[in-house]
């Protein structure tokens, strides 16, 4: 059951990629609302097959990396779907879908086995603390996204290309706008995160903090965003260079989710 | 029945004539009340603006309409009529439809895919159907074309793009800025470019306008006329950093703003990003200005060169226009030739009815000791007779509408049996609907 979901799941991802890469290419009011139909019913079909893989495993699936890259996709698609929602932006969607179908497929291409559950997982802190991690790690890749429509838009602006993407782009105001939001929701939930975590790790090991890989990449991230929201409130940063701390931002972002694991557990 | 349309247009008349055939519209009962007693004319749309006057009319009789509305043209204009008649097309039928079709879609505008013409053209008809000089048919085919025109405009991109230099500084401008609602637009120099982008700055919803120039009274007069304030030109680049759209345009022989001034406006927006055209020659803003982060510097050339792109882009975007006009025409052409089936039918009938009752009426008074059924008896065997002799032309006429020989068989028909009480029926077949 959950195997039919995911790979309806991937299906349907994939038809809402094309179609919102598709979007690039041509202006058509039906195919941008295809293409949110598509990924619409795919994030449900995502959803499903998570709650049933839950409700078997009586976990939320994100204690390998098989399962938190699926949910990352997830989640990455489900603020996606709430921010094209506020703000009107197709073209984003051809920048994200592509990001959550990749890691569904990479997760999909990893046979991870499931272990019995550690008994240090076993507590709501941990469960807390990860869905606070994803949901902000979701807001740091939709900014990543942004930032690299707002370096294109610019980059059309100051050589004076006015091509077909120019016209499909958003605003640079929008975009700076999204980011700035991205970045104002994603940096506290980060912030909670962090805090909850550690509140798990004293739990688990009886210190809040113990310099494993993991908290320290944790912590790296916060000072980037830190700095980046920091810098945006106080002399108005915004543009290129805030714009390519974003996208720095996600590229630890992904290496810590991909290369540390917790000493905790593993 | 058929849809005649004749008329000029920029394409085949100069404005002198245009200016001669236009209808005004303050006093368009004239015209239209003239229009409709014409022989053979049954229904008349006038459309007339500054760029095209038509008339859209319907009649059985294609080749005496279209000379009639061209004589009638010339005469309500005392125009001499070999004077206007070269600049006069006409087209019936399809091509009739078509070209109400583009017309409406503004495929055959000056400027390809500006939005006037449609409000003009529904304005027209809004006078028509007041004045009741258009009827069942035009009324339909007119509301026909406002649906294609509105179908094109949401389908294609053809009226998306600037086509002016003004209007492609708007677009630009929403490229960098966003909303316009709360952005400011300072005016340096006053030139006619200038106010013209201006107004259309604050056509697009822009919050306020400065003016500076080097005469103050210049600037004061300008920035009543925009509702807007004037700066002293001295103090310039005390007030530059509340602009977000910057249109320069004084005679100045070297630039009057530079990068340096460019970072320091830049500074005190905290970096929120400037906009700025230079619309003067020499240059009144130093081409480096667009190296600093955050301003954005545009030229006329800049703005020449996205007006051509959108034009290429629009050229096409027509393409798939027709695309759609094709279709719709199928659609419409189809409901006009079924429109005369039934009332043929009916008239048909009746004719033959007429001289069954007629005859029986003869052979009745004429009898002497006829039986006391012998009337229904007649009665009953011509209705039969009637009936089958009906039977394959009626059947015959209803198909006719799939293979689209509607119209041959409708005039064989009329002209077979006599038959000329159609336009009652069709009017009849109006207050149905």
């Amino acid at each position: 059951m959950t195997h039919l979901f995911f790979i309806l799941t991937v299906a349907l991802y994939s038809c809402a990629t094309i179609a919102y890469l598709a979007c690039l290419q041509r202006t058509s009011v039906p195919l941008t609302r295809w293409a949110a139909r598509l990924l619409s019913a795919g994030f449900s079909a995502h959803l499903l097959s998570t709650i049933h893989l839950a409700s078997k495993l009586k976990y939320l699936p994100l204690t390998n990396t098989q399962e938190s890259l699926s949910f990352f996709s997830l989640v990455i698609i489900g603020c996606f779907i709430i921010f094209e929602r506020k703000y009107k932006v197709t073209t984003l969607g051809s920048f994200i879908a592509p990001i959550g179908l990749m890691m569904l497929l990479a997760s999909s291409s990893l046979h991870d086995k499931t272990h019995l559950l550690h008994p240090v997982l076993q507590s709501n802190w941990f469960w807390f603390h990860a869905l606070m991690a994803f949901a902000s790690y979701a807001c740091f890749t939709i900014a990543a996204g942004v930032a690299v429509m707002y370096l294109m838009q610019r980059y059309f602006l100051k050589k004076k290309h006015f091509g077909g993407l120019f016209q499909k782009l958003p605003s640079l105001d929008t975009m700076d706008e999204i980011s700035y939001r991205c970045l104002t929701i994603g940096f506290p939930l980060l912030t909670i995160a962090i805090i909850s975590g550690s509140i798990w790790s004293e739990k688990a090991v009886g210190s809040y903090w113990i310099w494993d890989p993991k908290q320290t990449w944790s912590l790296i991230i916060w000072i980037i965003y830190a700095a980046l929201l920091h810098g945006r409130l106080t002399i108005g940063w915004r543009g290129k260079r805030a714009a390519m701390l974003s996208i720095i931002g996600f590229i630890v972002v992904l290496f810590t989710f991909l290369a540390m694991k917790h000493s905790i557990v593993w | 029945m058929n849809i005649i349309v004749v008329g000029l247009s920029h394409k085949t008349a100069s404005v002198e004539i245009r200016e001669k055939a236009a209808f005004s519209p303050n006093q368009i009962e004239k015209p239209l009340g003239e229009l409709i007693k014409l022989e053979g004319i049954i229904e008349g749309v006038i459309v007339s603006t500054c760029n095209r006057v038509e008339i859209y009319a319907t009649t059985r009789d294609i080749a005496g309409g279209i000379a009639r509305i061209k004589r009638f043209m010339a005469e309500f204009h005392h125009l001499p009529f070999e004077a206007l008649e070269p600049h006069l097309y006409s087209y019936h039928a399809e091509a009739a439809i078509r070209h109400v079709f583009r017309v409406a879609s503004s495929l055959d505008s000056m400027v390809v895919g500006e939005p006037q013409i449609l409000g003009q053209i529904k304005t027209s008809y809004g006078y028509a159907a007041e004045f009741k000089s258009s009827g069942i048919i035009l009324n339909r085919f007119l509301h026909k074309a406002f649906s294609v025109a509105k179908r094109v405009r949401t389908e294609t991109k053809i009226a998306s793009s600037a086509v002016s230099v003004a209007f492609a500084a708007v677009e630009l401008a929403k490229k960098i800025l966003g909303d316009l609602s709360d952005k400011t637009v300072m005016l340096i120099g006053a030139g006619e470019m200038c106010e013209l982008a201006a107004k259309h700055f604050l056509n697009s919803g822009a919050k306020g306008v400065m003016v500076t120039n080097r005469t103050f009274e210049r600037a004061e007069r300008l920035a009543d006329e925009f509702g807007g304030e004037a700066v002293p030109f001295e103090t310039l680049f005390d007030h530059l950093h509340r602009a977000d759209i910057v249109l320069s345009s004084t005679g100045a022989p070297h630039c009057i703003i530079g990068p340096k001034d460019a970072v320091d406006v830049i500074k005190r927006r905290r970096f929120k990003p400037i906009f700025f055209i230079d619309i003067a020659v020499p240059r009144d803003i130093d081409p480096r200005v667009d190296d600093v982060e955050h301003a954005y510097l545009f030229t006329v050339d800049h703005l020449q060169d996205i007006v051509q792109a959108n034009l290429a882009q629009r050229s096409l975007e027509a393409e798939k226009a027709e695309e759609i006009i094709d279709q719709e025409i199928g659609q419409f052409y189809k409901w006009l030739s079924t429109l005369e089936v039934t009332p043929t039918i009916v008239a048909l009938r009746n004719r033959f009815d007429e001289i069954r009752r007629a005859e029986v009426e003869k052979t009745i008074t004429a009898w002497k000791g006829m039986p006391p059924d012998a009337e229904k008896r007649l009665e009953a065997l011509t209705m039969a007779i009637m009936n089958k002799l009906l039977h394959a032309p009626t059947s015959a006429l209803k198909q006719s509408g799939q293979g689209g020989r509607v119209d041959l068989y409708v005039d064989a028909l009329r002209q077979l049996f006599e038959l000329e009480a159609l336009q009652k029926d069709t009017e009849e077949l109006e207050l149905e609907e």
